[in-house]
């Protein structure tokens, strides 16, 4: 896969990683960006012409002062399939992604081909609080993320060497930024009101979870099932939050099945 | 040299083992270490400290806002300030401040900063802080990188609102008002003096010399390390063509005086060490929740909260640290008056918020150390900044003939008819 850039209507500039070829499938990621490996991503790319963007704040996508709220975001996602020139392509999204992902095919539901969510962000349950993303400790993170902590703590810091000052000065700089661009619609609780929005979703729509989610847990499945009777459920064993990342083979697996 | 005597209003019965047993002293500390019957007597006896300043002589009398916070204990300042005003008539009242940006709408700020400074007789000394982001984001749920341009406007209904004379119509990104009409509105024109308190964001600097407003820079780790950033500070103000009046800047400290350097050890360690140990224990991603500090601060500051080496600091702190390094003046007058001097002018500071009452000290050694810093230090320190004597751009202008409520008995019967002002 390789990158390439493309600029939105609206202006912002927008990294995406692109690969593979047949029908086009557009991939939202999570509040954590993409990571330095993304191997779900080439395997989705033997059967799809895949696109990856990065959001605003996120690697070298520039313009995050331009989204400020749910539907700006929701928005830049149809922009950026406009400047990419994709005909009602496929679209799945992960958390945040997955959140925005769904107020997409609410606000244009003829657009998009099929879609999928994985681990969606934007409903809340009071009797199952999301953790607090934005009040973590470093280590904190990997074990809310991921069956395997440790190999997800790896994962994310792509196996930069974080006792080096300089290499934890630039984690740390990129993460907060990536995080205070989530957190515009993920802070201080991940609801924009979506579910009032749902009904709108027609698209064939697939949800997929990982059986060891401790950040938004599979009770979350349930409650999407409900709020898009159409919707089908898949879940991954060994897999958390994370789980492209955990589970690439079996998580793309599903993911191409059900696009056929 | 102007001094504001503080109260930050600490809960004084945090737990020893409070460090341990629980990870932050903010956000998330569990209420029940709250008693509200103690809590009663605590306001009492901090409101009464704060009247007992005003009658040694300080220039001012302060508070500010904190949340869900065991060393404050003050959600509303406006509330203790409208007490004050009550029970005092001389020093200045300075709230320091409403966190304007957690506030909806801000208009409900300009009202009641309205009625402080009409109740004070114009005494009123007018905070706006972003807020911390334990009090704004976390507490009051504010997006962390929508929290200044929320502020910013915020600011701009407040001063646009006690400087209009008719009603208008404010269209905001965040607050939609129609109907904006402060009533009633300050004494003092064209407004309160304005206090920016601020960490080390480098945005605040240019925003408090745009309007002419105070940088107030309320560390509490002590002048030493509060210099470099105070420099920055007058960097920008050189540059950007200001006069370098000392008014322009306030700073914070913590100050205790004994009649000699080792009672001030004997009186006051265990309840500075208190505060610094407890008080201070904040889980540090409270600290810094992405977005709340603009890119160019972070890396300005870079690691600061980060760093384990700031966390450490807090671990194994003794008194004589807590000296060494300044984060308290304490000893004998003549001491505290020496070092004092030089933080004034080392910082180049024209008002200084004393923190006379630290942790858990109890009533008798805060009077204590702030009668004999009103008597013995006071004094000698008043004229640091002989070439700007006249300058009261940033002071309280209160009005001449004001109502002394302190000396009326509550509910007393009056003498004579009174009227009126006509």
């Amino acid at each position: 896969m390789k990158w390439q850039s493309v600029d939105t209507r609206k202006g912002t500039h927008c990294r995406v990683l692109e690969g593979g070829s047949g029908a086009p499938l557009v991939f939202f990621h999570s509040a954590g960006g993409l990571l330095a490996e993304n191997p779900f991503l080439e395997r989705l790319a033997q059967t799809h012409h895949v696109f990856a963007p990065e959001w605003p704040g996120y690697g070298e996508s520039t313009g995050e002062e331009r989204l400020e709220d749910m539907l700006d975001f929701a928005l830049h996602g149809w922009d950026l399939i406009d400047a990419l020139a994709l005909r009602r392509p496929h679209v799945v999204g992960h958390s945040m992604g997955g959140m925005i992902a769904a107020e997409m095919a609410c606000l244009a539901p003829r657009d998009l081909g099929k879609l999928v969510l994985a681990a969606p962000a934007g409903v809340w349950l009071d009797e199952h609080p999301i953790p607090d993303i934005f009040a973590l400790l470093p280590f904190q993170l990997a074990e809310l993320l991921f069956h395997d902590p440790q190999r997800g703590q790896a994962l994310m810091t792509g196996g930069a060497d974080l006792s080096d000052m300089e290499a934890l000065k630039d984690f740390y700089l990129a993460s907060q930024r990536r995080l205070a661009m989530a957190g515009k619609i993920l802070f201080p609780i991940p609801n924009r009101r979506l579910s009032k929005r749902l009904y709108r979703l027609s698209a064939e729509t697939l949800l997929v979870w990982g059986a060891s989610d401790r950040l938004i847990v599979p009770a979350y499945a349930a409650r999407w099932r409900a709020l898009i009777p159409h919707a089908r459920l898949e879940t991954i064993d060994g897999a958390g939050h994370m789980l492209p990342y955990e589970q690439p083979e079996a998580f793309s697996k599903a993911v191409s099945a059900f696009l056929g | 040299m102007k001094f504001t005597w503080f109260n930050l209003m600490p809960w004084p019965y945090l737990p020893d083992e409070f460090r341990e047993k629980h990870r932050s002293v903010w956000v998330d500390i569990p209420n029940t270490l709250y008693d509200p019957r103690k809590g009663h007597h605590v306001y009492h006896t901090y409101l009464d400290q704060l009247e007992y300043a005003d009658a040694l002589g300080f220039d001012g009398i302060g508070c500010n806002e904190h949340h869900q916070n065991g060393y404050g204990l003050m959600p509303s300042p406006n509330i203790i300030a409208a007490t004050l005003t009550r029970r005092t008539s001389r020093a200045a009242i300075c709230v320091i401040g409403n966190s304007i940006a957690g506030y909806n709408p801000p208009i409900r700020v300009a009202e009641e900063f309205a009625m402080l400074d009409v109740m004070s007789g114009g005494r009123l000394v007018a905070g706006f802080p972003v807020g911390t982001p334990m009090d704004t984001n976390f507490c009051y749920g504010q997006i962390p990188a929508l929290t200044r341009d929320k502020y910013r406007e915020a600011h701009d209904m407040i001063m646009k609102a006690w400087a209009s004379e008719e009603p208008f119509a404010f269209d905001g990104k965040y607050n939609q008002l129609r109907w904006v009409n402060c009533w009633p509105k300050p004494i003092q024109k064209p407004h309160p003096p304005i206090y920016i308190p601020g960490g080390g964001s480098i945005e605040t600097w240019d925003f408090c010399l745009d309007y002419d407003y105070n940088y107030s820079y309320l560390s509490f780790f002590g002048y030493l390390r509060g210099k470099s950033l105070l420099d920055g500070y007058w960097e920008r103000v050189a540059k950007r063509g200001k006069d370098e009046s000392p008014y322009r800047a306030a700073f914070a400290q913590i100050v205790c005086v004994a009649d000699t350097d080792a009672q001030a050890e004997e009186l006051y360690a265990e309840h500075c060490l208190y505060f610094f140990n407890r008080c201070l224990h904040v889980f540090p991603p409270f600290a810094d929740p992405p977005g709340y500090r603009t890119m160019a601060t972070v890396k300005y500051g870079a690691l600061s909260q980060l760093t384990q080496a700031r966390q450490k600091i807090l671990e194994n702190l003794t008194w004589k640290q807590l000296i060494d390094e300044r984060f308290v003046i304490a000893g004998s007058p003549e001491t505290v008056r020496q070092q004092l001097e030089e933080c004034i002018k080392g910082l180049r500071i024209g008002h200084l918020f004393c923190l006379f009452h630290n942790g858990d000290m109890p009533d008798w050694k805060v009077r204590h150390s702030s009668r004999l810093f009103a008597e013995q230090v006071m004094p000698h320190l008043r004229d640091l900044w002989p070439e700007w004597k006249h300058d009261d751009r940033w002071w309280v202008h209160p009005m001449d003939e004001r109502i002394r409520p302190e000396e009326r008995q509550p509910g007393a019967e009056k003498k004579e008819r009174e009227e009126w002002p006509r």
